[in-house]
């Protein structure tokens, strides 16, 4: 290299640098317009997107879920309340690989297989991003002590403490008040997903589901910010929940026990009711199950334990058990049977042991082979006699018949607030047209007259046909809820009273309802005997299988699961009811020899005192008004 | 100082005006920008990191660091720095060798060369500054424009460490670094036509990368920066979050302290790479013009140096070294307001890291070295 030409180029090199550091500066400074340009369309033309972003990435509406609304007797005792428990949730966006978490859990908490199967289902079910779903409930002290020390293995897995429901009863209740469970898919669907967005049990049946809105309670929320980790640093803003409403029902506890004792362990069913109002004071059905199992998710094992059980303990037999109500409904066509005029209390038939149609041979046998001779409607009632129930019966008609024993309830929803009540089934000529394409029978309408054939009722609609008899066709629809938040349930959709063209012809039916109580040829005699006060009653039997023509019920020769099931209604005092009762004995076989003296327990319990007196509120104060009638 | 001072005094004559900075070879203006970024940096760090003391300390220890080096190489004489610059830069090679053989992992990468006790720093920081002066020591011995045989020499010598800081695997540093000595030659003159050519030819380049050379992370950054809402609680989510910590600041921000997005950690890397969210954020658009404001400032006296330097060394090297640290502001502001992809590149200055500010300050240095070493006589 040689200087001169090195020190020219210096120049020329120069010169060309110079160029380049002005091209650059220019680039330099294009690209910073670039930058200006790209930052004012963020800050100032999306200004609103990202601040709108921004805040609700910070500000959170985290629901408040209102206290459920407690249950209470008609004493005050507590039937449902909600108990603080702790629970284990899991928010899968946080737990990364959630399927190794819940296997992590379950070893840390020594569970089983199937525990993971559940914990999987509930993890599935879990609704939006990045809430914590509830997995494992009512966590033992170790569990919790467990979880803490392997949190470390647990990532996006928590201990949270909630209230929940709580049956301090047991099964005394667990076919009325029902329970509450968990909020399921299909649930999910339908309801209100603002109100219910903190909520996670919903009432599955009885009263829990029936009042659910009232005692769901309205949410509240809670504005907080939180962090990119979902924790909350701090409340903005809080609207508080509006707590359910507080439910009173008319159900007694001591006469739930009373007729639980009753039943001496017996599957049956009991209602109990105070005619005058439609409370109802006792509801059973028997074997029950533990509502609290249900609560934080049965297991498969207990579920199907209770499913199969061969006495179906799931199964309601107040509300959803179908009986044919034999001859427990004889007070009713008898009611049918004067109103309508084709009997009255002095026109007599005569029972040689059957009733046969004209032109027929088919004999319509009583119960009483050997037959009770010349019969009124007193004695009818009081023997319980076929012949002129299957006279009557034929001389009304079916339509008459139907109709009548629709507006006693038969055949329709009676209650006013029971979940899944079964209407029964009140056969007429259009149901037998519609359902099995055939004219109707005078033969079918005979054994209407005695409660059997298509005719199906619950113990409830037994209990409330009863209640009619005892409070004179004045309609009260059966109810367990006594007052909500201090108010009585309003009935939306009332029945029509029965109003009889002579009234006095109610006091003839009960007249033949006490003769069976307490007449020396009463079939429930033996039931009243000793009685401080005056029952009117009326037994029945319902076929579990049907017996053929010319043969005789053989206890001996039926399993005893294919045994009658033993009816009883009745309500006392007799001249101005306080309570009906109503009693089913599955498999019982005689309703005055069985169920009768269930029904008498139960009425003790309610109307006499400790000592064995009627309770002064049901002593007979006004009697002698009423009895004038 | 005493010592310094009579050791210098012999160039003294030389000077027009000797002022104490000069003497000591620090740029005043400059000193007085990296100084004023600094106290910015700081002042944003206190926010950003969650007012963590600690990590201000550290930064500022840092900068101490960083300065005490920029002072130490602003002592030597550019002309030293070029007879060192080859040894340098074999040397710089060598170590990415090391590394590339038996680095340290750290973060799924090998970058780090770790002695423990001893030193643990990136073979790759320091090319930031070899690479520059390497090319512009090799091209200021030539006659500029380049001939093609020099540009081709030139891309082997920026090739080399190139592909192994790729194979680190640390793309944007590689490409930085690819930058740097580039901008050499764009500064050395390098004809217009062979610079059109390179840029086309970078599209078939840039597709075989996509499919021969990028990592599964980096395919994914490209991905979602062009579709950042396809992933939004996966790797969109820092984007997406950046933009909306920039674009809630608005026109005057949130205020100092107060800004929701980083103090709630939805902005990732609030502290490091996304330094300029929280900016955004806190003191919206007036804030980041007046940084945009303060590093022209500084580019414009790199490039008022680069056009006084004296040596064509010098010129060349000054030009690179401010032309790559713009494209790091470029880059960063870029990537977190959404118009580049998501590369590892922290704002100079501003982001918390010590590496970082001591090459940064150290290539100031380099540039206040070549200001203050002129010989006015030769300026006639």
């Amino acid at each position: 290299m040689s200087q001169p030409i090195r020190l020219k180029d210096h120049e020329k090199d120069a010169r060309l640098v110079r160029n380049r550091v002005v091209v650059g500066a220019v680039a330099i400074m294009l690209l910073i317009c670039v930058l200006i340009a790209r930052l004012y369309y963020l800050q100032i033309i999306q200004y609103d997107y990202h601040s709108t972003l921004s805040e609700n990435n910070r500000v959170h509406v985290q629901p408040i879920p209102p206290t459920r609304g407690l249950i209470f007797d008609r004493n005050g005792v507590i039937i449902a309340d909600n108990r603080p428990s702790f629970s284990l949730s899991m928010t899968r966006e946080r737990a990364g690989n959630w399927q190794e978490v819940l296997d992590n859990i379950v070893e840390v908490l020594e569970l089983t297989d199937d525990d993971r199967a559940l914990f999987e289902k509930r993890m599935r079910q879990g609704r939006r991003p990045f809430e914590p779903v509830p997995i494992l409930f009512e966590l033992s002290e170790e569990q919790i002590a467990r979880v803490a020390v392997n949190q470390f293995r647990l990532p996006g897995v928590e201990v949270v403490a909630q209230l929940v429901r709580h049956y301090p009863q047991g099964a005394h209740f667990a076919h009325s008040v029902g329970y509450v469970g968990r909020i399921n898919e299909k649930e999910l669907k339908t309801l209100d997903p603002v109100n219910y967005s903190g909520t996670h049990h919903i009432g599955k049946t009885g009263i829990e589901r029936f009042y659910e809105d009232a005692l769901h309670g309205q949410v509240g929320y809670e504005e907080v910010e939180t962090n990119a980790r979902g924790r909350v640093l701090r409340v903005l803003k809080r609207t508080d929940p509006k707590p359910g409403k507080d439910i009173v029902l008319s159900l007694d506890i001591k006469l739930q026990e009373a007729a639980e004792a009753a039943l001496g362990g017996r599957r049956g069913a009991v209602v109990a009711l105070d005619p005058r109002t439609g409370e109802v004071l006792a509801m059973v059905s028997q074997p029950s199950f533990d509502p609290n199992l249900f609560v934080t998710g049965i297991s498969f094992k207990a579920y199907a334990e209770l499913r199969d059980s061969i006495d179906r303990p799931l199964f309601n037999r107040v509300l959803r058990g179908l009986y044919p109500p034999g001859s427990t409904i004889k007070p009713a066509v008898a009611i049918a049977g004067l109103d309508s005029g084709v009997v009255n209390a002095g026109s007599r038939v005569f029972d040689p042991g059957y009733y046969q149609l004209p032109n027929y041979d088919h004999k319509y046998r009583n119960w009483n082979r050997s037959g009770d001779g010349w019969v009124d409607l007193d004695t009818a009632i009081m023997r319980s006699n076929d012949t002129y129930f299957y006279d009557l019966a034929h001389k009304m008609g079916i339509d008459r018949l139907s109709s009548y024993m629709n507006k006693f309830g038969i055949g329709q929803r009676v209650s006013l607030d029971m979940f899944e009540e079964s209407a029964g089934l009140m056969p007429s000529r259009e149901w037998k047209r519609a359902t099995r394409r055939q004219a109707w029978f005078p033969g079918e309408t005979l054994i209407l007259g005695i409660g059997q054939g298509y005719m199906q009722a619950t113990p409830l609609q037994l209990a409330q046909a009863t209640a009619l008899i005892a409070n004179k066709g004045v309609w009260n629809r059966p109810h367990l809820a006594k007052t909500i938040e201090g108010q009585p349930p309003v009935d939306e959709n009332p029945m029509e009273n029965i109003i009889l063209r002579d009234k006095s012809d109610w006091a003839k039916v009960t007249h033949g309802m006490e003769q069976v109580m307490h007449n020396a040829r009463g079939t429930a005699r033996k039931a009243a005997a000793g009685a401080q006060y005056r029952i009117a009653g009326k037994s029945g039997t319902a076929q579990v299988v049907a017996i053929k023509q010319g043969e005789k019920y053989d206890r001996n020769k039926l399993q005893e699961r294919h045994r009658d099931h033993a009816l009883f209604v009745a309500f006392a005092p007799a001249d101005d009811p306080k309570i009906v009762v109503s009693v089913m004995v599955e498999n019982g076989e005689s309703g005055s020899g069985v169920a009768a003296p269930v029904v008498r327990q139960i009425m003790d319990a309610w109307l006499l005192d400790e000592h064995g007196r009627l309770k002064s509120e049901f002593a007979p104060a006004t009697v002698t008004q009423e009895s004038a009638l | 100082m005493n010592n310094f001072d009579r050791m210098l005094s012999s160039e003294d004559v030389m000077r027009r005006r000797a002022s104490f900075l000069q003497r000591i070879h620090i740029d005043g203006p400059l000193l007085v920008i990296l100084l004023t970024l600094a106290a910015g940096s700081l002042f944003v760090l206190y926010s950003a990191s969650g007012k963590n003391w600690d990590l201000l300390l550290k930064q500022a220890t840092s900068f101490g660091i960083g300065l005490v080096s920029m002072f130490v190489i602003a002592q030597l004489e550019p002309r030293f720095m070029a007879r060192w610059v080859p040894l340098a830069y074999v040397t710089g090679v060598l170590l990415l060798v090391v590394v590339d053989v038996m680095g340290h992992n750290a973060m799924g990468a090998t970058r780090w060369i770790n002695i423990p006790g001893v030193i643990r720093f990136q073979p790759s920081e320091f090319l930031k500054i070899i690479m520059p002066a390497t090319i512009a020591w090799y091209l200021s011995k030539r006659t500029l424009p380049p001939h093609l045989k020099h540009v081709a020499i030139s891309l082997v010598l920026i090739g080399v460490p190139f592909i192994l800081i790729v194979r680190q695997p640390d793309l944007g540093t590689a490409l930085l670094i690819l930058a740097s000595g580039a901008f050499v030659l764009f500064m050395g003159g390098l004809r217009w036509r062979w610079i059109v050519s390179v840029v086309a030819a970078a599209v078939p380049v840039a597709v075989a990368m996509w499919f021969f050379v990028m990592h599964d992370y980096q395919k994914q950054r490209v991905l979602t920066f062009l579709d950042p809402e396809s992933d939004p609680l996966g790797t969109g989510w820092n984007i997406i979050q950046s933009k909306a910590a920039i674009g809630s600041g608005g026109v005057f921000g949130k205020g100092w302290l107060l800004g929701t997005q980083s103090h709630l950690d939805f902005l990732p890397e609030s502290h490091t790479d996304f330094i300029i969210a929280v900016l955004g954020e806190e003191f919206g658009l007036v804030g980041i013009c007046l940084l945009l404001i303060v590093y022209l400032l500084l580019i414009g006296r790199g490039l008022m140096i680069t056009a006084q330097a004296q040596t064509l060394f010098g010129k060349l090297l000054a030009g690179s070294l401010t032309m790559t640290f713009f494209v790091y502001v470029f880059v960063n502001i870029g990537m977190v307001s959404g118009l580049l992809p998501v590369v590892g590149v922290p704002l100079p200055f501003i982001s918390y890291g010590g590496t970082s500010l001591v090459t940064l300050l150290s290539a100031f240095g380099v540039l206040m070295s070549i200001h203050t070493h002129r010989k006015w006589i030769a300026q006639v």
